[in-house]
């Protein structure tokens, strides 16, 4: 809380005095919750060491296995969260540019199909991808690695790369309308101008949304464990997991650390980034809002 | 399309179900959301602390996980019910980190002259906030709000997938699996019922923007 907040002037004496007391009733109150939670769980044996051994003893029979499998897991989602991003990348600069390059009737496809997989739920999109690729008899078997891996690496793409294309437009749209008319002034076509002048800086202020959309990624990767398709990511190597060791708690606290960490250092990174590239316009500002988005 | 037709009740009730899920958690999210934003911009350090754990925690989480934790880990703490209120108070919780942002973010949109102009001219704290301060900071907060709820409308599928029964995921679900009805006609169906829901919300949110849009 800075000096400059606008809801409150710079307190005097006996505010600083309320605060404090405010500060202490308040911890106290959420110290009892703790202790509560805590007793039920002790209550229920959820300290018990055999639950916990697994995950923190590294003597324990399964203290290896446990931490490959989780290995492997996180291996599994990073490699469809870069697949997804690279990919996402690539279709939606080329859905933006078309949607901005082309004319009003040409257009339309391309909104419509925006519009379209904007609006449906990405845990839609992956099962409709997968069952439809299987049922039509589409396949991907040549591409390298297990064909749930492309299913959700495909229903992922269609859904980010039109969110990516739709950053991309407000990137362009943030520019001062002088650059592309300067462009055009010089006797660049508008491709040209497009292509050496207006994305250059667009992707500069798209990078930190990118980086936001790769939390969005990361985190949609894990509802195949809801979905029951066969790739075995973080998450449902952690149901596995807790399966056989019968501890869903323990197992669950491990792997949500896991990706809150992993996803606070993307965050982290992004704002990093944004404060580097030091153009407080408001692109970076709107675009920005991927983080903030729960999808 | 035949599957869809056939089973238009059922489809129909999974939609009124999936409503219900949306319905809960626009009110669960909105409210608690603005409680923890609250606390975040409270002046009460320990309060600011919770807020913004509250925040860092279920914002980086997977809503798959927190759905789960509820599953698992609500029965142990002895709050036992069922599926449904386990799925809607995850997808509220989740939600509510996302809106506790956007409402910060409304508030320190607006600058900190504009508290100072009031307190210049005499205006008590309490004016200062509901005359001034809250006016321009929740027109500021409902753009991003809209596009926190449209995400968790989306998200309620996954809620769907989780396993509450008799939503649109569900009807979908039950169709092919129970069933036997091909893939494509009811995921389409599915589909269709989800973009009824997140274009009529995307376009009442652009009614409401217009409404109160501040001409700066």
């Amino acid at each position: 809380m800075s000096q400059t907040s606008v809801l409150y002037d710079a307190p005097g004496p006996r505010a600083v005095r309320r605060a404090r007391i405010g500060t202490a009733g308040a911890l106290l109150v959420f110290l009892a919750l703790a202790v509560l939670v805590v007793l039920r769980l002790a209550d229920r044996g959820q300290f018990d060491a055999e639950l916990w051994n697994p995950w923190i003893n590294p003597s324990d029979d399964t203290f290896s296995q446990v931490w490959e499998l989780v290995g492997k897991g996180l291996a599994a989602t990073l490699v469809s969260a870069t697949l997804a991003i690279v990919l996402s990348l690539v279709v939606g600069v080329l859905l933006g540019v078309a949607r901005m390059m082309l004319g009003r009737v040409l257009r339309v496809p391309v909104v419509l199909w925006i519009e379209l997989f904007r609006g449906l739920p990405v845990v839609v999109t992956i099962v409709f991808v997968w069952r439809a690729m299987v049922e039509v008899g589409i396949d991907v078997g040549p591409l390298p690695g297990e064909p749930a891996l492309w299913y959700l690496v495909i229903g992922l793409t269609l859904y980010n790369s039109v969110i990516i294309a739709e950053i991309l437009r407000a990137g362009v749209g943030s520019l001062p309308r002088g650059q592309r008319e300067a462009a055009l002034a010089i006797g660049l076509t508008n491709g040209q101008a497009m292509r050496s002048i207006l994305l250059p800086q667009a992707f500069r202020v798209m990078l930190p949304a990118l980086i936001s959309q790769l939390v969005v990624v990361l985190k949609d990767i894990s509802l195949v464990a809801v979905i029951g398709l066969g790739y075995l990511e973080l998450l449902r190597r952690g149901n596995q997991i807790s399966q056989n060791l019968d501890n869903p708690i323990q197992s669950l606290l491990i792997v949500g650390v896991i990706f809150i960490l992993i996803n606070y250092g993307l965050g982290k990174l992004a704002e990093y980034v944004e404060r580097r590239l030091g153009r407080a316009s408001g692109a970076s500002a709107e675009a920005g809002q991927g983080a903030s988005q729960p999808a | 399309m035949e599957p869809v037709i056939d089973n238009l009740d059922l489809y129909w009730e999974g939609f009124l179900r999936s409503l219900s899920i949306i319905g809960w958690s626009l009110v669960g999210s909105l409210l608690l959301g603005t409680l923890i934003a609250a606390f975040r911009v409270s002046p009460v350090a320990s309060l600011r602390a919770f807020g913004s754990a509250w925040v860092t925690i279920w914002r980086n989480c997977p809503l798959t996980i927190v759905l789960f934790f509820m599953a698992f880990g609500l029965p142990e703490l002895g709050i036992n019910t069922s599926f449904y209120v386990f799925g809607v108070a995850g997808l509220i919780i989740y939600t509510s980190a996302f809106v506790c942002e956007a409402i910060r973010s409304g508030i320190n949109s607006v600058s900190a002259g504009q508290a100072e102009a009031a307190r210049a001219i005499g205006l008590p704290f309490t004016q200062t906030l509901t005359q001034v301060v809250l006016p321009q900071a929740l027109r500021a907060t409902v753009p991003p709000l809209g596009s926190v709820q449209i995400a968790m409308f989306k998200n309620s599928a996954v809620v769907g997938a989780f396993g509450v029964g008799g939503d649109l995921w569900s009807a979908g679900r039950n169709l092919t699996s129970a069933q036997g009805y091909a893939y494509i006609p009811v995921l389409t169906g599915v589909a269709i019922g989800y973009l009824v829901i997140t274009l009529t919300g995307g376009a009442l949110l652009a009614v409401i923007e217009k409404k109160v849009a501040i001409a700066r």
